[in-house]
C-alpha cells in the first residue's frame, strides 16, 4: 500500500497495534532531555524504583535556564542553579550521558543532536520541549513531549500514541533573493494559522524545499509547532547525507551504507494520499515578521500593521485588538516604521552556523544602529567555537553586538536575558506570545537577514532597505560561508569519552 | 492517578481565543524541580489585573475552567497542567486544545473535554449573567450541565477509560515488556546510540563577560 513519509516511519517504530481504541505502542529511538521538564520525571521514576531501560539512548544537555554570561562562575540565581544541579544528580545517578555548561557540545537540545550526528533519518526523537520538531527535518519522526512522557520514554523507551493525520504542505519554485527558510514558514503559519496543523504531521515538500540546506530545514520543521502541528518532517536526500556523513555518531562502514539504502526510501510514495494539502509559490514570498502574540499573525514587511475593524470575523477582531494593544501598535503603521529596542540573533529555529554566517554578511564593516540592543547567541557551544573560527565573533563585536555563550537565552526569557516591560524586539526566535521574552516584552518574529537589517536601521528592515539594491546581490546575503574568512568545517578525529557510571545497580 | 466520574464545581468563564501555555504558567516559574505548589504561577501575568475573571470573588474558587478556542497551544510545559490542577481545576472546556497540552492532561487526570464554540458561547451566558454557577461534569454521559444548560462534550474512549480507572501509563505499558524487548532483538545496527559517548576533540569555550 501507498504510504506517505510519516506513516512509514511509524510503521517502522510499531512495538505492538492498539486494538479497540486504545493507541499504537511506538519504539523511541533517541530521547534528549534538559533542565527544566525532566526533574520531575526522573523524581517519578526514583519513587517507583525504576531505571532509566535505555540510557544509550538518551542525552541531556543544560539549554533553557542556563546563563550567556560568566558560565565559568556559579550561577546566580539560587532556583535556576538548583534546577541545573538537579540535571547532573540525576544523570549521574541514572547513567545519562550530559554535556554541561563550559562542554563543547553543550547547548540547545535541537543543535545538540543534529551536530553530534544522533539525529538522523528514519528515526522517532522525542524530547519535553514542543520544538523537537526541528529533528523531523532529518526525515524522521519527532515531536514534543510533556513531562508524564519523559518519565515514560525514561522508564520504557516507548510512548502509547493514537496516530496522526498528514498534511502535505509543498513549496514550488524558488526563493527571492533577501528571503529565507524562515520566510516560508512564518508564511505557512499566516496561512493555516496556529491551530492549522493540530492532530497533523506536516511534511514540506517541493522544490524550494529541496534547495534548501539542512539548517534552514530545521529551521521551518522547528516552527511546524507553531501552527499547532505535532511534526514536521521533510524527506531524506543528498543534503541531508552530506550533513550527516562523518559526524560523530553518524554510521559508518556497512552501517552506513546499510543506513543510506534505508534512507533513500523514505519518502512519501507518489500515489500516496495526504489528509490535507496546501501549496505556497516560492517567488511570491517576501521578508515576513509578525504584528500580533501569536506566530500566525504575520505579514509581509512591505504591509502595515492590520485595522482591526477591517476584520470581519469577530474572535478574530477581538483578538488581533488585544495584540495591538499588549504590541502598542497603532493600525495602519506600516512595520518598516515600528522602532525595536532590541535584536535577539539566536534560538534552535535561528541559532545555527548558516544563520550567524548571514548576519555577519549583512553586519560586516557596519555599525548598529545607536540606540538597539543587540544579542547573538549561538545555539551550541559548538556553533560559537566555529563561528570563532570563521572570525564571524569579531564581524559581531565591531558591530556592537553582544557575542554570548550557547543556550536558549532571550527566546524564552528564563535566565537573565529578558526584555524590559514595554521593550520591543526583533527576534530570530519562534514564539511572540505575551511575556515570552520578558513580563510586558513586545517580540516580532523575523528572519536572521531582517534581525540584521533591523540592527542597522533600528526599525523593522529587511535587507533589500539597507540601500544596497542597486550594488549588491543580495544572494549573498546566504549561509554559505564568508569569502576570505571562512575556516573549513570541523572535521578532527572522532573520539570516545567514558562512559558515565551509574550510580550502583538499581 | 485518582478516578474520575463526575465533578461540581464553580465555573469560570476565560473569554481568550489562544491561550498559549506562556500565558498559563510563564516560564519563569519553570525553574522549580517539584510537581506540585504552582497555584500562584497560574495565569501569573493576569492575576495583577483586578478585573481577570479569577480576581473576582464569584469565580476565585472555580474548578471548571470554560475558555475559548486553541487553549494550552505553544510550550509543552507539562507545568501549565499542574499549575491547573494546582489552583483547583479539574476540568477545562474548549472547543480546541493543542494536542500536548491535551495528552498532558490526560496523563494528570486534568479533564480536557471538547465543547463546541456555540455551546461555550451559550456556557459563557451561564456563568457571566450568574457568576458562582456550578458546573457537573459527567465523564460517563460526556456532559457538561450548568443549569438547566447541558452540553455535550467529546473526549477520546482510550483517555476517558484511563481517567475513568485512574490508570498509570507506564504501568500499562510494561505490561508489554516483552514486545519491547522482541522490537529491541531486530533493531538495525545503524541505529544511534549515545553511549559510548563520540564526539569531536574538546576545546576550551571562553566565558563572554558583560559588555
Amino acid at each position: 500500500m501507498a504510504g506517505t513519509l510519516a506513516e512509514k516511519v511509524w510503521e517502522a517504530h510499531l512495538v505492538r497495534r492498539g486494538t479497540g481504541g486504545e493507541p499504537d505502542l511506538l519504539y523511541i529511538d533517541l530521547h534528549l532531555v534538559h533542565e527544566v521538564t525532566s526533574p520531575q520525571a526522573f523524581e517519578g521514576l526514583r519513587l517507583a524504583g525504576r531505571p532509566v531501560r535505555r540510557p544509550d539512548l538518551t542525552i541531556a544537555t543544560e539549554d533553557h535556564n542556563t546563563p550567556t554570561l560568566d558560565i565559568d562562575r556559579p550561577i546566580a540565581d539560587e532556583t535556576s542553579r538548583t534546577q541545573i544541579d538537579t540535571l547532573r544528580a540525576n544523570a549521574r545517578e541514572f547513567g545519562v550521558r550530559l554535556h554541561s555548561l563550559g562542554d563543547a557540545d553543550q547547548g540547545i537540545v535541537h543543535q545538540v543532536g543534529p551536530q553530534l550526528g544522533l539525529t538522523m533519518p528514519g528515526l522517532t526523537v522525542v524530547c519535553g520541549d514542543s520544538h523537537t520538531s526541528t529533528h523531523g527535518a532529518f526525515g524522521g519522526l519527532a515531536f514534543g513531549i510533556g513531562t508524564s512522557e519523559v518519565e515514560h520514554v525514561l522508564a520504557t523507551q516507548t510512548l502509547p500514541l493514537q496516530p496522526f493525520k498528514t498534511m502535505a504542505i509543498t513549496v514550488n519554485g524558488a526563493l527571492p533573493p533577501g528571503t529565507t527558510s524562515k520566510d516560508i514558514i512564518l508564511a505557512v503559519i499566516a496561512k493555516i494559522g496556529t491551530g492549522g496543523g493540530q492532530g497533523y504531521v506536516l511534511e514540506y515538500r517541493g522544490e524550494a524545499i529541496r534547495k534548501l540546506s539542512m539548517e534552514a530545514r530545521m529551521t521551518i520543521c522547528n516552527m511546524s509547532i507553531e501552527a499547532g502541528a505535532r511534526a514536521g518532517m521533510i524527506a531524506p536526500d543528498e543534503t541531508t547525507f552530506e550533513y550527516l556523513k562523518g559526524r560523530p555518531h553518524a554510521p559508518e562502514g556497512a552501517d552506513w551504507d546499510a543506513a543510506v539504502e534505508y534512507w533513500k526510501t523514505l519518502r512519501s510514495d507518489d500515489d500516496a494520499e495526504f489528509d490535507a494539502e496546501v501549496v505556497l509559490e516560492a517567488a511570491d514570498l517576501e521578508p515576513f515578521v509578525t504584528w500580533g502574540t501569536n506566530p500566525g499573525q504575520g505579514l509581509p514587511i512591505s504591509a502595515s500593521v492590520p485595522v482591526p475593524a477591517d476584520i470581519a470575523d469577530e474572535s478574530e477582531r477581538v483578538a488581533a485588538e488585544r495584540s495591538l494593544e499588549y504590541m502598542g501598535l497603532e493600525p495602519g503603521t506600516p512595520l518598516r516604521d515600528v522602532k525595536v529596542d532590541t535584536v535577539f540573533i539566536g534560538s534552535c529555529t535561528n541559532g545555527r552556523i548558516e544563520d550567524l554566517r548571514s548576519v555577519a554578511k549583512v553586519v560586516k564593516g557596519r555599525r548598529k544602529a545607536d540606540d538597539v540592543r543587540v544579542l547573538v547567541v549561538p545555539a551550541s557551544a559548538r556553533v560559537r567555537l566555529q563561528a570563532e573560527a570563521e572570525g564571524l565573533d569579531v564581524i559581531f563585536k565591531d558591530f556592537g553586538a553582544e557575542w554570548r555563550n550557547a543556550g536558549c537565552s532571550m527566546c524564552l526569557g528564563m535566565n537573565p536575558d529578558q526584555l524590559a516591560p514595554g521593550e520591543r524586539s526583533a527576534s530570530t526566535s519562534n514564539r511572540n506570545f505575551e511575556g515570552r521574552q520578558g513580563k510586558g516584552g513586545r517580540t516580532h518574529l523575523v528572519s536572521p537577514l531582517v534581525a540584521a537589517a533591523t540592527a542597522i536601521r533600528g526599525t523593522l528592515s529587511s535587507v533589500a532597505d539597507l540601500g544596497l539594491a542597486d550594488e549588491v546581490d543580495l544572494t549573498t546575503f546566504d549561509g554559505s560561508p564568508l569569502d576570505g574568512v571562512g575556516a573549513p568545517p570541523i572535521t578532527e578525529t572522532v573520539v570516545d569519552l567514558p562512559m558515565p557510571v551509574p550510580a550502583g545497580a538499581r | 492517578m485518582e478516578k474520575f466520574t463526575t465533578h461540581t464545581g464553580v465555573g469560570v468563564p476565560l473569554r481568550r481565543s489562544n491561550v498559549d501555555t506562556d500565558q498559563i504558567i510563564p516560564a519563569v516559574y519553570l525553574k522549580r524541580v517539584t510537581r506540585t505548589g504552582f497555584e500562584d504561577a497560574l495565569f501569573a501575568a493576569w492575576r495583577g489585573d483586578p478585573s481577570f475573571v479569577l480576581n473576582q470573588e464569584a469565580y476565585s474558587a472555580g474548578s471548571v475552567l470554560v475558555a475559548g478556542p486553541d487553549f494550552g497551544t505553544g510550550s509543552s510545559r507539562e507545568h501549565a497542567v499542574w499549575a491547573l490542577k494546582d489552583y483547583g481545576f479539574r476540568v477545562v472546556l474548549s472547543s480546541r486544545f493543542a494536542d500536548i497540552f491535551r495528552g498532558n492532561s490526560g496523563k494528570q487526570g486534568l479533564l480536557a473535554g471538547v465543547v463546541a464554540q456555540e455551546d461555550i458561547e451559550i456556557l459563557w451566558k451561564v456563568l457571566e449573567t450568574r457568576p458562582g454557577t456550578e458546573v457537573t461534569v459527567d465523564l460517563e454521559a460526556r456532559t457538561a450541565t450548568a443549569d438547566d444548560v447541558t452540553v455535550p462534550f467529546q473526549i477520546d474512549d482510550y483517555t476517558r477509560w484511563r481517567l475513568m480507572e485512574g490508570l498509570d501509563d507506564i504501568g500499562l505499558t510494561l505490561k508489554h515488556a516483552d514486545d519491547i524487548a522482541a522490537f529491541e532483538e531486530a533493531r538495525a545496527s545503524w541505529r544511534p546510540k549515545t553511549l559510548p559517548a563520540k564526539h569531536w576533540p574538546t576545546e576550551t569555550v571562553e566565558p563572554a563577560r558583560a559588555v
